[in-house]
C-alpha cells in the first residue's frame, strides 16, 4: 500500500483525542465503524459516549438503544475492561427543543415549540439533523463527562452535508426573505426588483397559503431573540471541530462513487483546516491468507473450467469459482483505491474487510474495531 | 419465456395494465437503473414510455450517456421492437414558473420571485410544495393525450410513466400529496392540482416498486416502506431484488460450508486433478472462503425470506460485474422481460 496506515488505537489512546468524527457518504459503514470506534476505545480504558444517528435495528439494539431518546445508556461491557462505554441516539427534534428551551423564556420557548412552521423545521428541513449532532456534540463536550466521544454523521447523500448544512439553516434563519416576510415594509433592495413587493408577498400567500405565511412570520417574530444565542452556539461548537482535540475519520467503500465523495471531503477539510486522521475504507475484500494468496483468477477459472468439462470435483468447480470472483474483486478495488488516494498520499488509510454477514451486536463491532486497528 | 399465468417466475406481470411506476428503496440500491431497465422493458412491445427523474442528479443521462437533461421530454433510446423511452429531468422551480404562468399568467412576477430566491424559499419552507409540483409533472404526463385536452378520447401520449421516486425514507410523504399540501392554500389552483395528482397515485393502475439489495438495511427500509404505502392505500408492485450473485454451491454442499464442515481431502484431490500446486495447503485457504461465501448466502436467504413476508412478487437482477454501461443496461432489461415484465 502507498499510504501509510492508519493506527487507530494510538489515536483512540491518546489522551489528548477528545473527539472522533466519522464522516463518509450514506451507507458505507459510518455509524458501524462509530460504534466500533467507541467499543474499542471504551475497552481500552476510555470513558467513551458514542451518539449515533439511524443505526440499523439491530445494532441498536445490541447497545441497548430500544428507543431513541436522546440520553447516553451505558452498554454493559464484559469484565476486564478498564473503561466505560454510552450510546445514545440522536432525536433531532428533542435536542431542537431543548436549545430553544434555553435560550428563550418559558413563555417564548411555548409559542415557539407550538408553532406549525417550527414543527416542519425541527423534524424535516434539510439540514436540522446535521445542526443537531454538532448540537449533541457541543452539549457532551460541555458537560465534561467523557474523555472521548465519537459522532456517527446523518446519513447524507454529500458526506460535505455534515459542515455545511448548519450554516445553510443559519443562513435561512436569518435570510433576508425572512425578514423580509416578518417585516414587509417596503426597502431599498426588494423595490429594485421590478415587482412590486406587494405582488411578491401575494403570489406567495397564494401558492403557500396565508396560514403558512402567518405561521412563519409568529416564528420568526418569537426567534428572534433566541437567534443570536443560537448562531453564536452553532459557531462555537463549529470552531471545537477544528480544535486539536477533534480527528476526523472519513469513511469510505470501496466504489467509485463512494470514493470519490471521500476525497472530495478529504480536500475540504484540509481547506477548513479540521484535523484528518485517515481513511478507512469499509467492506473491502482482501487476498486470503495462506496458499490462496498465490494462486491468480485466471489460473483458478481455468482449472475450475478443466475440472467442469471432465464432469470431475464439483466441490473443487466451485470453491475455484469463488476464488476467481474473490481476487478480481480484489483487484478491481485495489485499483480504484490506488486511484482515488493518489492526491491523498499523506492521508493514512486502513482497510476493513466486508464480513459474511451483517454487524448486529457487540463481538461483531469488536471484530471491525480489530479491524480497524489493523489486526 | 414461461407460460404460466401467476408463476413464481413471473413477478412482471404485476405491471401489466399499469400507467404509472413509482420506483423507490434505500438509497443507491439501484432505483435509476431499475427504473430506466423498467422503462426499457415496458417499452419493448413497441409502446412509448415517458422516465421520469425528481431528484434534480441526472442521474438518467449519466446511465445512459447523453448530454443533461433539459427540463423538457427528450427521445433518449429506442428499443428493439420498435418501441421508445423518453426522458424528463422533472425541476421544482421550473415546474413552478410553469404553473404561475398558467394559472395566474404572472411571468414577470415569477421572474422576480426567482431572483429574489423565492421559489427556492417556498419549497424550502413548505416541503410539500416541492414534492406536489414533481408528482404534478409525471401525473400530467400520465394523463396527457395526443391531440391534447380538445381530444379527451384521443389515445394517451404515453403508454406508461417511469418515476425515478425518492428514496424509501421520503416515499410516504412523497406520495401523500394531500397531506403535504394540507397545510398550504386550502382551496383554489394548488389545492385542485394537489387533488388531481392523488387521484392518478391512487389509481388501480398506479404501482409502486421497491428496490432492494439481499441486505439487512435495505431489505428493513423496503419493509417498513411497504407497510408505510399500503397503508395509504396505494398499490404495491413488485420487489425488485438487485445485485443478486448466484450461489456456486449445492444445497448439501452450502449447509456442510456455513458449519464449518468442509471436506478437505475431497477439495485437495480436486485441486491435484486440476495440477494445481501445494494442492494441501490451498485446500485450507479455500475452504476459507468457501465458508464465507455459505455464510453470506445463508445470510441473504434470510433476507430474502424476510422480503417475501410482505407478499410482493420478486423480480431478481443478477449482480454486474464492473458498474452498469450500456451492455449492462440491455442485459438488465432483458432480465425484466423475462421475469415477466411488459405494458
Ligand atoms: N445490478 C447491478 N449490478 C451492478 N451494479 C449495479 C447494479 N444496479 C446498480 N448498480 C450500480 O450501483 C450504483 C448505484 O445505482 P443507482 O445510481 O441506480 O442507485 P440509486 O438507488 O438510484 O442511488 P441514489 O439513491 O444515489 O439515487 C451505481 O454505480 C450502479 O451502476
Ligand atoms: N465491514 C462490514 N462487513 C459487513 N457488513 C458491514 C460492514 N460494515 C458495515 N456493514 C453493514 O452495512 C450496513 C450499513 O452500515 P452502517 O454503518 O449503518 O452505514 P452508514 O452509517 O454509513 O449508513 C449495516 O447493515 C452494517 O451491518
Ligand atoms: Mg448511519
Ligand atoms: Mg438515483
Amino acid at each position: 500500500m502507498s499510504a501509510e496506515r492508519l493506527d487507530v488505537d494510538a489515536l483512540l489512546d491518546d489522551p489528548s483525542t477528545r473527539i472522533v468524527v466519522c464522516c463518509g457518504a450514506g451507507g458505507v459503514g459510518k455509524t458501524t465503524t462509530a460504534a466500533a470506534l467507541g467499543l474499542r476505545a471504551a475497552e481500552r480504558g476510555r470513558r467513551t459516549v458514542v451518539i449515533t444517528v439511524d443505526p440499523a435495528r439491530r445494532l441498536a439494539q445490541s447497545m441497548g438503544l430500544a428507543s431513541l431518546d436522546d440520553t447516553p445508556r451505558p452498554v454493559p461491557l464484559p469484565e476486564g475492561a478498564t473503561g466505560s462505554m454510552h450510546a445514545m441516539m440522536l432525536d433531532m427534534k428533542r435536542t431542537f427543543d431543548q436549545v430553544v428551551e434555553e435560550h428563550a423564556d418559558p413563555e417564548r420557548a411555548r409559542q415557539i415549540l407550538a408553532n406549525p412552521f417550527y414543527q416542519t423545521l425541527s423534524t424535516s428541513f434539510s439540514g436540522t439533523q446535521e445542526y443537531m449532532a454538532m448540537e449533541k456534540l457541543g452539549q457532551l463536550r460541555q458537560s465534561g463527562e467523557w474523555d472521548l466521544i465519537v459522532v456517527d454523521t446523518p446519513p447524507s447523500r454529500s458526506a460535505l452535508d455534515f459542515l455545511d448544512a448548519p450554516k445553510r439553516l443559519g443562513r435561512f434563519l436569518d435570510g433576508r426573505l425572512v425578514r423580509f416576510l416578518s417585516a414587509p415594509a417596503p426597502s431599498g433592495a426588494f423595490r429594485l426588483l421590478g415587482a412590486g413587493v406587494g405582488l411578491v408577498t401575494s403570489i406567495l400567500g397564494k401558492v403557500l397559503g396565508t396560514q403558512l405565511l402567518n405561521d412563519l412570520r409568529a416564528f420568526v417574530t418569537a426567534f428572534d431573540t433566541v437567534f443570536g444565542g443560537f448562531q453564536e452556539r452553532a459557531e462555537r461548537t463549529y470552531r471545537l471541530l477544528q480544535a486539536p482535540g477533534t480527528a476526523f475519520v472519513v469513511v469510505a467503500a470501496p466504489e467509485t462513487d463512494a470514493l470519490r465523495e471521500a476525497s472530495y471531503f478529504m480536500r475540504r477539510l484540509a481547506t477548513d483546516a479540521m484535523p484528518l486522521a485517515g481513511l478507512v475504507i469499509n467492506r473491502t475484500h482482501p487476498l486470503p491468507e495462506g496458499a490462496g494468496s498465490a494462486l491468480d483468477a485466471d489460473t483458478a477459472s481455468a482449472s475450475a473450467d478443466a475440472l467442469a468439462a471432465a464432469g470431475e470435483h464439483p466441490e473443487t468447480v466451485a470453491a475455484l469459482r469463488l476464488h476467481a470472483d474473490l481476487v478480481r474483486t480484489h483487484l478491481r478495488e485495489r485499483e480504484l483505491r490506488d486511484r482515488s488516494t493518489a492526491d491523498h498520499r499523506e492521508v493514512p488509510v486502513v482497510e476493513v474487510p466486508a464480513l459474511p454477514e451483517d454487524v448486529h451486536d457487540l463481538d461483531g463491532l469488536r471484530g471491525i474495531g480489530r479491524a480497524l486497528a489493523g489486526g | 419465456m414461461s407460460e404460466h399465468e401467476h408463476g413464481p417466475r413471473e413477478p412482471g406481470r404485476t405491471c401489466a395494465g399499469a400507467r404509472l411506476h413509482i420506483v423507490t428503496g434505500k438509497g443507491g440500491t439501484g432505483k435509476t437503473t431499475v427504473a430506466a431497465a423498467l422503462a426499457r422493458a415496458l417499452a419493448s412491445d413497441g409502446g412509448r414510455v415517458l422516465l421520469v427523474e425528481v431528484e434534480g442528479r441526472q442521474g438518467v443521462s449519466t446511465l445512459f450517456g447523453v448530454p443533461p437533461l433539459p427540463y423538457e421530454e427528450r427521445e433518449i433510446d429506442s428499443v428493439p421492437g420498435g418501441g421508445s423511452v423518453f426522458a424528463l429531468a422533472a425541476d421544482a422551480e421550473a415546474a413552478l414558473m410553469e404553473y404561475l404562468e398558467m394559472f395566474y399568467g404572472i411571468r414577470r412576477a415569477g421572474q422576480a420571485l426567482t431572483r429574489l430566491g423565492a421559489v427556492d424559499f417556498a419549497t424550502t419552507i413548505a416541503p410539500g410544495l416541492r414534492d406536489v409540483l414533481l408528482t404534478g409533472k409525471a401525473t400530467e404526463a400520465v394523463r396527457r393525450r395526443e391531440g391534447g385536452r380538445r381530444r379527451p378520447e384521443g389515445p394517451f401520449r404515453y403508454d406508461a410513466v417511469v418515476m425515478d421516486a425518492p428514496p424509501t425514507g421520503r416515499i410516504g410523504r412523497f406520495l401523500n400529496v394531500n397531506s403535504e399540501v394540507a397545510g398550504l392554500a386550502r382551496v383554489g389552483p394548488i389545492r385542485n392540482h394537489a387533488d388531481r395528482v392523488m387521484e392518478v397515485i391512487r389509481s388501480e393502475r398506479t404501482r409502486v416498486h421497491f428496490v432492494s439489495l439481499l441486505e439487512e438495511m435495505p431489505a428493513q427500509e423496503t419493509r417498513d416502506g411497504i407497510a408505510e404505502i399500503s397503508d395509504l392505500g396505494l398499490r404495491v408492485g413488485m420487489v425488485v431484488v438487485n445485485m443478486v450473485r448466484p450461489s456456486l454451491l449445492s444445497e448439501a454442499g452450502l449447509a456442510a460450508a456455513a458449519a464449518g464442515e468442509i471436506d478437505l481431502e475431497a477439495l485437495a484431490t480436486g485441486l491435484k486433478a486440476a495440477r494445481l500446486d501445494d494442492a494441501d495447503a490451498l485446500s485450507v485457504s479455500l475452504a476459507r472462503e468457501v465458508t464465507a461465501h455459505a455464510l453470506r448466502v445463508r445470510l441473504e436467504r434470510r433476507v430474502r425470506g424476510e422480503l417475501a413476508d410482505t407478499g410482493a412478487p420478486m423480480l431478481d437482477l443478477p449482480l454486474v460485474e464492473g458498474g452498469v454501461g450500456r451492455a449492462a443496461l440491455e442485459a438488465l432489461t432483458r432480465r425484466m422481460i423475462e421475469q415477466g415484465v411488459r405494458l
